[in-house]
């Protein structure tokens, strides 16, 4: 768009400046972000308080007299203390980034894969499989982790996988693949047959239409699942609880629950400074990739 | 560029026949179009061709070489989706080159067909641009091309200008005909509007139920329908059926369409019609065989009144609405020569354009 304003002259004779913003919808625009404020503020507080502790001294946290909403100085020693006395950084942080790469390379791959069989191929029962896979989906953890001690006791007769990320690397897809399927599963009933059609008779095979004509319409919806499968798979709790205690192995937030709380006493500024750096990873991949979730890649493949 | 045989070819979806044993040739660069209602089996038709459904049973040759077995990426046939189907993370350029690209073709030769094709469709200044920022005609152009480029033995579309207005469907329907002047390829062309098949094809295929009622030129169809299916189908506003009995008087026949309504048939037909004395049949005219009253000494004019019940103004003529019995019927008459509604007027009626269908067999005899 051109910087100099064209003016129109509309059927009422009056002129119309066509790159000015008309006043009601700057109005419009400006109540719809004040209607938002209370909403940023009730959604960035927990990360604020995370913050605004994690950088007082033990003094200040536990000083009632003084408000706790923000902090007199830049302390670093919770920092320095998650550094030197545990092991968050050179052991926690890198398992769950481990675990979490693996994880979601795995689901989304089987899952995409799955997604589009479900969606496209007409084979006997593929309704039924369908929702067998969303039911799946639907059966809490606190079900099957005992199970799967023993499917990871099991394995780890041949290979040794209990107490490492690996047991997490295998047990995470258990649901995570059904959600990625689901998710996926409706977005490529989205993506329409014509094209993927079209891909066949200008010469590709199932697969060759797959990777070069419906995953990148179904950019939007793979994103998502890597997404939803990055979040999950960071801030799992009870598998990584219960299928790990060697303390080198942990992720962060078992790692920070078990050795950050001693009994009744909590570490208050190393927990909040442990918390505030693990979910600083999500909150970044959130803020680069949410114009990917919205991007309606699929506009004008069809009328 | 091939023909194209079907022989005794079925399709089941589970228990219900969507089509139901055609036998079809298709000549070497002719332009076919498949005509008829929606779910009489014409898309599916155009899908077995395109080798995107499975046949039930019959056989499918392309060239000289059935392709029942064949994948579709192997069956050098492109097609021109309804919705177009553009590849929306593509360029124009990249949209129609993917097919050259996939098949290992040089990079200069994709470049000159691209830019050949595109000169072709008059799309030269799109080719950077991505789907979603054409309109719907420039979308359709750039399927078109789409297809030419990558020159295949035989062209399917499917329906693709009901997407468009009507008036840049006329547009576009003169553009695929010179496109096919200049490309010379075979054609198939499924489509429900009889004007486009009319228009565009050298043969024409009605289908009806999963059946083929008739082939033939568009002349053919529009002049000698076989079936009642047909005479109904081609032709708009469509032809009058009305239900008449056939008497033999003096030598002649004539058709009694009312009590106070007989038309003597044409001396040549009297053999055709002879079997049917005595039988209730179904009388057909177009409505243009049906005129405002005009001199004449052909002796297959017969002139009648009838009373008006509703004028349609098309311009160049006025569609007449009249009873005959209890029927009514659509005639056409110059603008000028027509009474206005409720009064009487005189019209002369064709008979040498008319058809007698048994309505048992629904066969035009």
């Amino acid at each position: 768009m051109s910087s100099d304003t064209t003016t129109l002259t509309g059927s009422t004779g009056r002129e119309v400046g066509v790159n000015k913003v008309p006043i009601w919808r700057r109005r419009k625009a400006a109540a719809n972000y004040i209607a938002l404020l209370p909403y940023v503020f009730f959604a960035l507080f927990p990360f604020y308080i995370m913050g605004i502790t994690s950088i007082k001294t033990d003094e200040e946290i536990n000083n009632l007299g003084q408000s706790p909403f923000w902090a007199t100085g830049i302390a670093t020693e919770h920092y320095v203390y998650l550094a030197n006395n545990t092991s968050f950084f050179n052991h926690w942080f890198v398992n769950t980034l481990i675990v979490t790469v693996a994880v979601t390379i795995i689901s989304v791959s089987i899952g995409t894969l799955a997604a589009y069989a479900l969606a496209r191929l007409r084979f006997r029962g593929v309704e039924v499989f369908g929702v067998a896979v969303f039911i799946t989906y639907l059966i809490p953890q606190t079900l099957l982790f005992i199970p799967l001690i023993d499917v990871i006791n099991t394995i780890d007769e041949v290979v040794p996988i209990r107490d490492t990320y690996w047991s997490l690397i295998l047990t995470y897809p258990t649901f995570l693949i059904p959600f990625v399927t689901w998710l996926l599963m409706g977005y490529f009933k989205t993506i329409p047959v014509e094209v993927e059609e079209c891909a066949y008779l200008d010469g590709c095979s199932r697969l060759g239409a797959l990777i070069r004509v419906v995953l990148p319409m179904a950019i939007p919806g793979i994103m998502c699942a890597i997404l939803f499968s990055i979040t999950l798979s960071w801030n799992e709790l009870l598998y990584s609880l219960v299928f790990i205690q060697n303390e080198t192995a942990k992720t962060i937030s078992v790692g920070v629950i078990t050795e950050l709380i001693r009994g009744d006493i909590y570490y208050w500024g190393s927990l909040m400074a442990a918390c505030f750096i693990g979910a600083l990873p999500i909150i970044m991949i959130y803020g680069f990739f949410m114009d990917y979730f919205t991007s309606g890649l699929t506009a004008g493949a069809i009328k | 560029m091939a023909e194209i045989q079907l022989r005794d070819l079925w399709k089941y979806y589970d228990d219900v026949a969507a089509v139901r044993g055609i036998n079809l040739d298709i000549e070497h660069n002719e332009f076919i179009a498949l005509v008829g209602p929606s779910g009489c089996g014409k898309t599916t038709t155009l899908r077995m061709i395109a080798g995107l459904e499975d046949i039930t049973a019959g056989d499918i040759s392309v060239g000289d070489r059935i392709v029942n077995e064949v994948a579709p990426k192997d069956r050098d046939i492109a097609m021109v989706f309804q919705n177009y189907a553009l590849y929306p993370h593509m360029s124009v350029f990249q949209n129609m080159s993917f097919g050259l690209k996939l098949r290992k073709t040089a990079k200069e030769e994709i470049e000159r067909r691209v830019n050949l094709a595109a000169e072709i469709l008059n799309i030269e200044e799109l080719l950077e641009r991505r789907p979603k920022q054409l309109s719907g005609g420039q979308r359709q152009r750039v399927a078109m091309g789409r297809a030419i480029v990558r020159d295949p033995q035989v062209f399917l579309f499917d329906e693709p200008l009901s997407n468009l207005d009507a008036k840049l469907r006329v547009q576009m329907r003169t553009e695929i005909k010179k496109i096919h002047q200049r490309v010379k390829t075979t054609v198939v062309y499924v489509t429900h509007d009889q004007v486009e098949a009319m228009t565009l094809a050298d043969r024409i295929v009605v289908m009806n139920e999963g059946v083929i009622e008739q082939v033939g030129s568009p002349e053919e169809m529009y002049d000698a329908p076989e079936t009642l299916f047909v005479a109904a189908f081609i032709g708009s506003p469509s032809m009058n059926f009305i239900p008449c009995r056939v008497e033999a008087n003096n030598g002649g026949l004539s058709v009694r369409l009312s009590d106070d309504l007989t038309f003597p048939v044409p001396g040549d037909r009297n053999d055709r019609y002879g079997s049917c004395v005595g039988k209730e049949m179904l009388f057909g005219i177009r409505p243009e065989h049906i005129t405002d009253k005009r001199p004449h000494t052909d002796p297959t004019h017969h002139d009648f009144t009838s009373d008006v019940i509703v004028l349609e103004p098309m311009g160049i003529d006025t569609m007449v609405f009249i009873n005959i019995g209890e029927t009514e019927i659509t005639t056409r008459s110059r603008p000028r020569a027509v009474s206005q509604v409720g009064e009487t007027m005189d019209f002369t009626i064709d008979m040498a354009h008319m058809h007698l269908i048994d309505p048992e067999t629904e066969k035009v005899l």
